[in-house]
C-alpha cells in the first residue's frame, strides 16, 4: 500500500474544502471496498478525509411523504429503520442481501453508490483494464465473463455494477445529494451513472470532489407491495449474478403501477423500463410477465459464457411478479 | 497549487477493551495488525486480510466489524472490543461457554471472529433487526424467531474451513436462548428448539 495522509472532518464544508479538487485524495467511509483496493494497489490515494463523523446519519421523513437518508447512515441502520422497512421493504431487502453483518455495520449509502466493480482483471493490477488504465484493453470479453453484463455494455468494458442497494434505490426513483465547493447540487439515480460508452473509467456524473451528502426516496406508494431476490453462487454473502427489485400495484385485475430494476447485468443497476411500459394497464399473469421480461431482454447483448442471464432473468421477473401479485391485488 | 503534503503517521490512542492505549501508526496500519503486532493482543486472527472470512471479526462500539479493513487511525475515539475483552473476569461470555460445552469449534482459527460475531448476533436480533433469510421484513410482520436458518444467514460472514457450523449455530442458538432467560432454563426457547432439532 501507498503511504498516504490522514484527516478527519466533522462539517460538510470542511470536508469539501479539505478534499478539493485533488485528484489524488479519497474521502472515507466505511472503508470495506476503499481500504480493500489500496491493499491490492488499485486505489492509490496520497490522501484520505475520514467522513464517517460527518452529521449525516440521521434518516428522516421529508415534507412530501418520502425519506431522505443520510449519507453516512450505514447499511445495517439503513434496513433496520422501520420506515424502510414499511414504506419500502424491497430497499431493506435489498441491503440485507448484501455482503455480511460485519461489512454491512462498516459501510455507508453513499460509499455504496461508489463502490468498485468486482471484476477480476479490474482488481488484479497486473491485467489489462480499461477503467483502471484507460486504453489497455478488456482482457474478460475474451477472457473469464461468466459474471459480466448482458445490457448496456460496451467493447470497452462489460464490468457489471455490484450494489444491491443501488437496484431497490433505482426501482424507487432515488435522488442523490452532494456538496461541493460551489454548493450543492442533485443527480436522479437514472442520470448518476454514466453509460459505459469508450470511457469505462469515468463511472459517475459527480463533478470533481463532490461529497455525497444523501439520498432522498420520493413518496411511493407502490414500494410498500415490493420486494428483492437476490440470485447467487452460494446461498449468502456473495455478489448477485442476477438480481431483481420490484414493486407492484394491481387494481380491477390490471397492472396500475410496476417498478422493475435489475442487478448485476449491467454496469449500473438497470431500471426495466420497456418491461414496466410492456405491463403497465395490462392483465397480471405468467404469460404477460414473460412477455414484458422479453421486451426488455430483446436488447441483450451475451458473450460465450453470460447468456444463461437472459433466461435467469426472465424466470426472475415472472417469478417476482407473480409473487407479488398475490400480495398486490386491491 | 498542490496542497501541502500531509503526514503519512500519527500518534493515536486506542480504547480497547476499557484500556486505552497510545501508539504511533504508519497510517497504513489496519486495526488488525495494530491489535496483533504492536499491542499483543493476537486473539484477533487474520484470515484473508480483506473482509471475506470474518475471522478478524472484533465490536467497534458494540457493533461487529471486521478489523482488516478498518484503518486503525480511523478507530481512534471508538470503543473497540476484541475476544480478550468479552469475558468478565474468569467468567466466561455466554457464548464462550455456549461454544465450548457444543463443541462449536475444530480448530479453533475462527473461533475469536465466531464469538465477537454470535454475541453481536443475538443482540442485533434482539434489536429487532430483520436479515436476508427473515419472509417478511415489515415491522407489523412482528419479530422473527431465531430459527437455525437465521442464525446461518446471519453468522454467514464467519467461514470455518473445519466446517464446525452444526455446532457454532447449536452453540449460538444456546447463547441466544440464555441471554433470554437469563436464569439458564434448558430447551424451550423457539431459536434453541429449532436449531438443536435441525442438527
Amino acid at each position: 500500500m501507498k503511504e498516504f495522509g490522514y484527516e478527519r472532518v466533522h462539517d460538510v464544508s470542511g470536508a469539501v474544502a479539505l478534499l478539493g479538487a485533488d485528484p489524488d485524495a479519497r474521502y472515507l467511509g466505511g472503508g470495506t471496498n476503499l481500504v480493500d483496493l489500496m491493499k491490492t494497489g488499485v486505489e492509490r490515494p496520497a490522501r484520505l478525509v475520514d467522513v464517517r463523523e460527518l452529521p449525516l446519519d440521521r434518516i428522516e421523513d421529508t415534507a412530501d411523504g418520502g425519506l431522505r437518508i443520510g449519507a453516512t447512515v450505514t447499511n445495517s441502520d439503513l434496513a433496520a429503520h422501520p420506515d424502510v422497512r414499511s414504506r419500502y421493504p424491497g430497499l431493506a431487502q435489498a441491503v440485507l442481501a448484501g455482503a455480511s453483518g460485519q461489512l454491512r455495520n462498516m459501510a455507508t449509502v453513499g460509499g455504496n453508490l461508489l463502490q468498485r466493480v468486482r471484476c477480476g482483471y479490474f482488481t488484479d493490477t497486473a491485467k489489462p483494464c480499461n477503467k483502471r488504465v484507460p486504453g489497455s484493453g478488456c482482457p474478460a470479453i475474451e477472457g473469464e465473463h461468466h459474471n459480466h453484463a448482458i445490457l448496456g455494455a460496451s467493447e470497452h468494458c462489460v464490468a457489471i455494477h455490484p450494489s444491491d442497494m443501488g437496484v431497490a434505490l433505482t426501482a424507487f426513483d432515488a435522488v442523490v445529494h452532494y456538496e461541493t465547493a460551489d454548493g450543492p447540487g442533485e443527480l436522479p439515480i437514472a442520470s448518476f451513472y454514466l453509460p459505459v460508452g469508450d470511457t469505462p473509467h469515468l463511472e459517475t456524473a459527480l463533478p470533481p470532489g463532490a461529497l455525497i451528502t444523501g439520498i432522498t426516496l420520493p413518496p411511493a406508494p407502490v414500494a410498500t407491495v415490493s420486494r428483492y431476490r437476490k440470485v447467487r453462487e452460494r446461498a449468502s454473502y456473495a455478489f448477485a449474478i442476477g438480481s431483481i427489485a420490484a414493486a407492484l400495484d394491481v387494481r380491477d385485475g390490471v397492472v396500475h403501477e410496476v417498478r422493475l430494476a435489475f442487478g448485476a447485468v449491467a454496469s449500473r443497476p438497470w431500471r426495466a423500463h420497456e418491461a414496466e411500459r410492456a405491463l403497465t394497464g395490462g392483465p397480471v399473469s405468467a404469460e404477460a410477465f414473460a412477455a414484458a421480461a422479453d421486451a426488455e431482454l430483446a436488447a441483450a447483448q451475451t458473450l460465450p459464457h453470460n447468456g444463461y442471464k437472459v433466461t435467469l432473468m426472465r424466470n426472475l421477473v415472472v417469478a417476482m411478479l407473480t409473487e407479488l401479485s398475490e400480495e398486490a391485488v386491491r | 497549487m498542490a496542497p501541502a503534503p500531509s503526514p503519512t503517521y500519527s500518534a493515536i490512542t486506542l480504547n480497547i477493551n476499557g484500556e486505552k492505549h497510545t501508539l504511533p501508526v504508519d497510517h497504513r496500519t489496519t486495526l488488525l495488525d495494530a491489535l496483533r503486532e504492536r499491542l499483543d493482543l493476537t486473539g484477533t486472527k487474520k484470515g484473508c486480510d480483506q473482509g471475506q472470512c470474518g475471522a478478524c471479526t472484533v465490536l467497534l462500539d458494540g457493533r461487529r466489524a471486521v478489523s482488516c479493513l478498518q484503518l486503525a487511525v480511523a478507530a481512534e475515539g471508538r470503543e473497540i472490543t476484541t475476544i480478550e475483552g468479552v469475558a468478565d473476569g474468569e467468567d466466561l461470555h455466554p457464548v464462550q461457554q455456549a461454544f465450548l460445552d457444543l463443541d462449536g469449534y475444530q480448530c479453533g482459527y475462527c473461533t475469536p471472529g465466531q464469538i465477537c460475531s454470535a454475541i453481536a448476533v443475538i443482540e442485533e436480533h434482539a434489536a429487532g433487526w430483520p436479515s436476508a433469510a427473515t419472509q417478511d421484513v415489515r415491522p407489523e410482520a412482528g419479530a422473527t424467531p431465531l430459527t437455525a436458518e437465521e442464525i446461518r444467514e446471519r453468522m454467514s460472514g464467519n467461514l470455518c474451513r473445519c466446517g464446525a457450523y452444526v455446532s457454532i449455530v447449536e452453540a449460538v442458538a444456546r447463547a441466544a436462548q440464555a441471554a433470554q432467560s437469563p436464569s439458564g432454563g434448558s430447551g424451550d426457547g423457539i431459536g434453541a428448539t429449532e436449531a438443536e432439532a435441525a442438527v
